[in-house]
């Protein structure tokens, strides 16, 4: 009974803040909704008893993905106005694109999939069940090479990344800091004697 | 110094430790906090505060508005007018400093032929309203009585270094 | 916890169970809170005393006797003062940026053990709950930078973000060698697998000693403290994040600061100085120690801020990325041997 209420609010939360990120105006505005629902749902998953999820949601999307999104979405000056130009010609398009995903999705997540006749309920476990280990167990033992695989691709992914900044060859003077602190008088200082000269 | 120490230092925060070791000499140094209002620093008889302005041991005012110290004034603090007194002296009818022009630079007393316009010690003074700051002539003379003994003692003081 | 389970069986007499459970953990969250409120005032009350000393003067001495009201005082300044919203400010975000703040701070708390079973929320990810929250305290810095609709306060937001961002991920890989080394994320664990017979040499600061240093100063620059204060810069930015708010809501990043250093210290007491723990055998373990522990961490907070100037901002980003980052990768390497060969006498047990 409360456990339904608490879904029910969570799923509130969650469904006002998808659809707020997608109408408010104002971007910033945008992705703080973003992380209110990363949080609603990290709630909906702490329901499951999958605190370990629930806390690396918050942990990686709200923590450090949507910092660097309200870092970047911070900077840009975006300009609504030109935004909705060629609003209406694109309409059509875009309606006839829209309804077909809806029809996908439809399909594939529609409610003849759902519903709790059709998935067992979660099962409860004793106090002493750690999430972490199960999930560690799954990870490593009998998902290792999927696992391996995509970190692999995540690396290559990083590697391309750090390279694609580095495209130009470096001509920026910024200071290094780590010769700097080893500079010692010697190398940048030379006393010299100088024979006075008398004037005859 | 080679590349192995430099980094061997950086890596140990070396330096870092004996800058946390300076500080904390100084935390358990004796304090030189010298408390207000219950303690005071010592001051020199040269000591430039408020402004007053003397007489002679009879009574009568030093000032013989010659009007040096209103010219030598750098930031036009003094204002000075005169007229002959019923015994044919001139004598200031009007002298105002106004303190919240002056820099306490002591050009005035310096300038003075007579000694007549001094600085005194005296440093914890206020103004509660506008106009307070204005020293007028008599209540630099006031000032002048009030603080006469420290005013001479410190002008023989320094009598000889003049 | 005696007096618990003597209040639970008192209340459970009159009132049903959900309100007695409620009641209860009501009042476990105030004896955090409270008490941590009272740390923080005169934490700011210790910081100008010991600052005041190693610059030889003598700090706040005036208000009550020898300065000891000072901090209430400060409270009660701030309180009475106007809460100013700038024009062009965004009045809700601008409102909410110092909730934001300080709630992580104190939320943390909840998994911090403060003795053998004093702990509020006894959870088995706890380390990777003290992660998310320390990682959601960015969110005051920068919504306020932003909502507060000018330059300074927005350069300091962007400075502190980036900051804040970089130095988690050198944190959190310290703590995965924390966690490697206990083999638990829950903190009360963590603080058994360093019980040993050396007392003070078996905890987990002697072998993990690279990550203990890279944790606790990255937790200074976590905190926005000095020498790692760009985010506040007053000689630049003139305050940061927060030069537009006043009175209160000033004062919630205040205690949101200072009771993140508190949590920083806290934190390094728990995972690499053996929490409750005595370091000296034959002694009881108990809360103190781990008090003890919190005070010491803090004072070394207040030290390093009277002795180090700010670093520049590219050095802050060099140190964090190219220098504590390598290194921690490299220690966990060496942790997982370690506890892989079971080196005595720290992981023979593990």
């Amino acid at each position: 009974m409360v456990e339904q209420l608490v879904f029910y609010v969570f799923a509130g939360f969650l469904i006002f803040a998808a659809a707020m990120v997608i109408t408010v105006r104002n971007p910033v505005h945008a992705a703080l909704f973003l992380v209110l629902a990363f949080f609603s749902s990290a709630g909906l998953w702490l329901l499951l008893e999958a605190e370990f999820l629930a806390i690396a949601l918050v942990l990686v999307y709200v923590g450090a993905v949507m910092v660097l999104f309200l870092f970047v979405v911070m900077m840009l000056d975006i300009n609504i106005a030109e935004l909705r130009e060629g609003f209406a010609r694109y309409l059509p398009v875009a309606a006839v694109v829209a309804l077909v995903m809806m029809i996908a999705i439809g399909t594939v997540v529609g409610p003849q999939n759902f519903g709790l006749d059709q998935v067992p309920a979660a099962a409860s476990h004793a106090a002493d069940y750690s999430n972490t280990r199960e999930l560690g167990l799954a990870l490593y033992g009998q998902y290792i090479w999927p696992f391996e695989i995509a970190a692999v691709v995540l690396l290559v992914a990083i590697i391309a990344a750090i390279a694609l900044t580095l495209r130009a060859t470096r001509q920026t003077k910024a200071p290094r800091p780590e010769r700097q602190v080893q500079v010692r008088r010697a190398d940048r200082v030379r006393l010299v004697k100088v024979e006075a000269e008398r004037q005859s | 110094m080679s590349t192995v120490t430099s980094y061997l230092k950086s890596l140990t925060l070396w330096e870092l430790l004996k800058g946390m070791r300076l500080t904390g000499r100084y935390l358990i140094d004796r304090k030189i906090t010298v408390q207000y209002p219950e303690e005071k620093t010592p001051q020199s008889p040269r000591f430039r505060g408020l402004h007053a302005l003397r007489r002679y041991p009879n009574g009568e005012e030093r000032c013989i508005a010659c009007k040096l110290c209103e010219a030598v004034c750098p930031a036009l603090a003094i204002t000075i007018e005169s007229e002959p007194r019923d015994d044919g002296t001139r004598r200031t009818t009007r002298y105002d400093i106004d303190l919240s022009k002056c820099i306490f630079c002591g050009f005035c007393e310096e300038s003075c032929p007579v000694d007549s316009i001094v600085e005194t010690r005296h440093f914890e003074y206020h103004g509660e309203k506008r106009g307070d700051l204005l020293m007028t002539k008599d209540k630099l003379l006031a000032n002048g009585d009030r603080f006469e003994a420290q005013i001479a003692a410190d002008r023989a003081a320094e009598a000889r270094y003049r | 916890m005696n007096i618990v389970g003597f209040l639970e069986t008192q209340l459970g007499a009159f009132l049903p169970q959900p309100v007695v459970l409620t009641t209860l953990i009501v009042l476990k969250i105030l004896c955090i809170v409270l008490p941590l409120m009272g740390a923080v005032a005169y934490l700011t009350f210790a910081e100008r005393k010991i600052i005041g000393y190693i610059q030889v003067r003598i700090g706040p001495n005036r208000v009550g006797p020898r300065g000891w009201l000072q901090p209430i005082a400060d409270a009660l300044k701030l309180l009475t003062k106007e809460v100013i919203i700038p024009t062009g400010a965004n009045r809700f975000l601008f409102l909410l940026a110092p909730i934001l703040a300080l709630g992580p701070a104190l939320a943390a708390w909840a998994v911090i053990p403060f003795g053998a079973e004093m702990v509020l929320a006894d959870i088995n990810a706890g380390l990777l709950y003290i992660l998310a929250l320390t990682s959601l305290g960015v969110y005051g810095i920068i919504v306020a930078g932003w909502a507060s609709n000018s330059k300074y306060a927005f350069l300091g937001a962007m400075r502190s973000a980036a900051q804040i961002v970089s130095y988690e991920i050198a944190m959190g890989f310290a703590l995965v060698g924390v966690l490697i080394a206990a083999g638990s994320l829950n903190l009360g664990d963590i603080i058994e697998a360093q019980r040993g017979g050396l007392s003070i040499f078996s905890w987990f600061w002697v072998p993990l000693f690279p990550l203990f240093v890279i944790y606790f100063i990255s937790g200074v620059a976590e905190t926005n403290r000095a020498p790692f204060d760009v985010s506040e810069g007053e000689s630049e930015i003139v305050a940061g994040f927060h030069v537009e708010y006043a009175g209160m809501a000033f004062a919630l990043f205040f205690l949101a600061e200072y009771a993140n250093m508190i949590l920083v210290s806290g934190l390094s007491a728990v995972l690499f100085l053996g929490g409750w723990l005595s370091p000296i055998p034959g002694i009881p373990d108990g809360i103190h120690w781990l008090l003890a522990k919190i005070g010491f961490f803090l004072f070394l907070f207040l030290w390093f801020r009277a002795t180090f100037p700010r670093y520049r901002y590219d050095q802050i980003m060099r140190l964090g990325w190219k220098v504590f980052l390598p290194i921690t990768i490299v220690w966990i390497v060496v942790v997982a041997a370690m506890v892989v060969w079971k080196l005595p006498p720290w992981f023979a047990g593990a």
